[in-house]
């Protein structure tokens, strides 16, 4: 049934424009998500692959083969 | 505070590590190979295994696979575990990991020079390969969302939301393009026909390039640049729009393969907006990691790693404003099917993937070895060898396609084409092939240049099996500090959740795949069917299963577009309905030899045997190689029931009585086959797999015509 009503589906010409909407929506909603974001975070997150470093404990704790 | 003690593995790093570097040469060594077979067709050697058509697919394989794949898995395995500050999720599964995917790769470059291939570019691989990566595949997404979900670190750095965009997104691509019914234990036909499958390919391919040489990569750009410079990323906010709108968009763009083909104008227009509009979020990226190299340029000067990852991140500038250029359409009327689309991709694979890999490593194996690198000198020396190598790689044949192009395009004051010949196009830029292979050797050069130094700088360390590290538990951390946005915490929050991070990123990579497959696929209007189109006889259907197993589709296209220099040359033009018992679709993408669509009933069929003997025969001074075991291998006609059945399954109409009478069929298309030949002078046995390629190049587009092959015996059905 489904497959039916798939197949004689009109209005093709149309779904450029929606998807370029459905596009520009998305990436208005990121935006806007971006924007309210908090400096404090924002900081600490761009510095995380330094961080990660200062977990590692010293060169004697670790392991040799 | 309850603080843990972990461990995070290094022996699997150094696994990946070592293989990247191994297939990194055998990768450019099978590339360099075909690029000297383009103007030295002796390279061919003459054997089936090592002719263009089957090495060409074996280097796009071990470029792409092996050594990009190694490498993204190298780099995935390293910072995963710092970021998440976890130990990847279970040893086991990293180690099935690594052996199943580098016995995928031994399997493919074994079976691809045996020409067992599905002749979907990028997607060769047959049936049973197939299915051993969705399973390799899967045990590395359990091992990477394990991790994540067993990570001690609150929010997923930016690097990890690409690893999940790879990892859900090669999955859906892989499964869905290489959906096909086996005939065989290596032999199967696409559940997809024509246009269909040329969508469904070109959604992949084009995908392929986004999620697997993109994606991950990005995430490595996002983890060892900051490291190797020792800065945080530019701005984090940039890098939220990268993500989102990257993996939203890149999804849409696959039609800009299929410009000016059959396939409809919505979804080529639809194709083509996306990918202009693609150049915005890749250079959101592309700046962000140059950017992020502020205050530390004068490191550059000094340090290779980061000269080899700011080329990269340059090249993948370059190829990303590139790919939207060639995505306009009279652009691409000029670029495609010429040498200007394999230098965009060398850009990419050469400079993007292959110089961040290379940095990658050397900023990774003192690391892994707990030493110094051997020597910064001959790291030096590989960047420029390397760098040399790249621009005399993609500057010659930027030049041999812009050329090629012009001349296929160029009529004379009179109206006719100057260059009605082919050939005259291909010995023209002959010698931008050879300056061409001049730069491989160079990259290759540069790569055995990095072999000596990390293997010196292996020897000159110790290696580190594991790193101690300490965290508190993530229960144990306490809420974050910032204060919540409108209630929520926005993309905080979702960092946070990723289970709900995931199924976003499916749902955006979904969107753009079925609005434009579902219709394609179901919508009858799309491909308007020809009632003078017939399935392809038991001998053709048998000649052109030679023409996948010999690669020819990596040289000529199936193609006619609607252009006049194109119809004047070729006849014409294609339509969509004409390949709707093409499984799988055989357009092409790369006319090294020109296109074949209305090549039957060109020539005479002892041309064709002549030709495929020694094409210098026919066509002097050309690069094609021979084929003389087509000459003398008997055809195996054992297949052919079982292989019409299982097209029948796909929806050919061949009938019952069409698939019992297949042998007496074929005997009758054999004979007049060898009869024309006889007038052209040439004795031939009916049994020969010659005979079975000729009927199928002399069906090749005749069925519009109202004259189908000349040797084609009627079939019973529709």
């Amino acid at each position: 049934m489904i497959r039916n009503v798939l197949e004689h589906i009109g209005g093709i010409e149309r779904y450029g424009i929606l998807s370029i909407l459905i596009f520009f929506a998305c990436f208005a909603g990121v935006l806007v998500w971006v924007i309210l974001l908090k400096k404090p975070y924002l900081h600490r997150m761009a510095a995380k692959p330094l961080e990660s470093d200062s977990s590692e404990t010293s060169p004697e704790e670790t392991r040799h083969e | 505070m309850n603080i843990e003690t972990f461990r995070y593995d290094n022996r699997i790093v150094r696994a990946f590590a070592l293989a990247t570097i191994f297939w990194g040469l055998v990768g450019t060594l099978a590339g360099l190979l075909a690029a000297c077979q383009l103007f030295w067709p002796e390279l061919n050697l003459n054997t089936p295994f090592t002719t263009f058509g089957r090495i060409r697919p074996l280097h796009t394989n071990a470029v792409i696979f092996a050594f990009v794949g190694n490498g993204m898995f190298t780099g995935i395995y390293y910072s995963l575990q710092r970021l998440c500050k976890a130990r990847m999720f279970s040893d086991t599964l990293s180690w099935i990991n690594f052996w199943g995917w580098n016995a995928i790769i031994v399997a493919a470059a074994v079976t691809l020079p045996l020409g067992l291939t599905t002749s979907k570019e990028y997607a060769e691989l047959e049936w049973p390969i197939d299915i051993a990566i969705a399973v390799v595949w899967v045990v590395f997404t359990v091992n990477l969302m394990g991790t994540i979900l067993r990570r001690r670190e609150k929010h997923m750095y930016v690097a990890i939301w690409f690893y999940i965009a790879t990892a859900v997104t090669v999955a859906v691509l892989h499964i869905f393009n290489s959906l096909a019914l086996p005939a065989g234990a290596f032999k199967s036909y696409s559940i997809y026909a024509g246009v269909q499958d040329a969508l469904v390919q070109w959604w992949y391919g084009h995908n392929a390039v986004a999620f697997f040489l993109t994606t991950p990569y990005l995430g490595l750009m996002y983890y060892f640049l900051p490291k190797a410079s020792e800065r945080p990323v530019f701005s984090y906010r940039l890098s939220i729009i990268h993500f989102w709108a990257l993996v939203f968009m890149y999804i849409w763009a696959g039609p800009h393969h299929l410009l000016y083909t059959a396939l409809p104008d919505w979804a080529q227009s639809l194709g083509m907006v996306f990918s202009v509009m693609l150049v915005a979020p890749s250079w959101g990226g592309m700046l962000n990691g140059l950017l992020t190299l502020r205050g530390a340029w004068d490191k550059v000067r000094q340090d290779p790693v980061l000269k080899f990852m700011v080329v990269a991140v340059t090249a993948y500038g370059m190829a990303t404003l590139e790919g939207p250029t060639l995505s306009v359409k009279s652009v691409n009327a000029l670029s495609h099917y010429t040498d200007w689309t394999i230098a965009h991709v060398h850009t990419g694979a050469l400079g993007w993937n292959g110089f961040l890999t290379f940095g990658m490593l050397y900023w990774l194996f003192p690391r892994l070895y707990n030493t110094r690198l051997w020597s910064t000198k001959l790291a030096n020396y590989h960047f420029w060898i390397g760098l040399l190598g790249m621009m005399f790689y993609v500057v010659p044949i930027y030049v041999s396609g812009v050329t090629q192009g012009l001349m296929w395009k160029q009529f004379t004051a009179d109206g006719f084409l100057q260059y009605g010949n082919f050939l005259e196009t291909t010995i023209r830029i002959i010698p931008m092939h050879m300056l061409r292979a001049v730069g491989g050797t160079l990259y290759v050069v540069g790569i055995v240049l990095m072999w000596v130094n990390l293997y010196k700088t292996a020897k000159s360390g110790q290696f580190v099996s594991e790193t101690a590290a300490q965290a508190p538990a993530l229960s144990a951390q306490p809420a974050a500090p910032e204060k919540k946005v409108g209630g929520w915490h926005g993309h905080r929050w979702l960092e946070g959740v990723p289970v709900t991070f995931t199924v976003l990123v499916t749902i955006a990579i979904l969107i753009g795949g079925l609005v434009e497959i579902v219709p394609m696929y179901l919508i009858k209007s799309n491909v308007p069917t020809i009632a003078a189109v017939k399935p392809y006889t038991p001998l053709e259907l048998l000649g052109r299963d030679l023409y996948i197993r010999e690669g020819c589709v990596a040289c000529h296209s199936q193609m006619v577009r609607p252009f006049r220099s194109e119809t004047e040359r070729y006849g014409e033009y294609s339509k969509a309905g004409e390949y709707v018992y093409d499984h799988p679709f055989l357009w092409g993408s790369k006319r090294t030899g020109p296109d074949l669509h209305r090549v039957g009933g060109r020539y005479p069929d002892a041309w064709h045997y002549n030709h495929m003997e020694n094409p210098e025969n026919t066509s002097p001074r050309s690069i094609m190689p021979r084929y003389p075991w087509l000459l003398t291998r008997k055809l195996d006609t054992n297949v052919v029931q079982v292989r019409m059945k299982t097209l029948r399954r796909l929806g050919v109409p061949y009938t019952d009585e069409d698939i019992a009478k297949a042998y007496e069929n074929m005997a009758a298309q054999q004979l007049r086959v060898v009869q024309n030949l006889k007038v052209g002078m040439v004795e031939a046995d009916p049994d020969r797999e010659i005979i079975a390629l000729i009927a199928y190049l002399q069906r090749l587009g005749t069925d519009i015509k109202g004259s189908p092959a000349s040797t084609a015996p009627k079939l019973a059905g529709p």
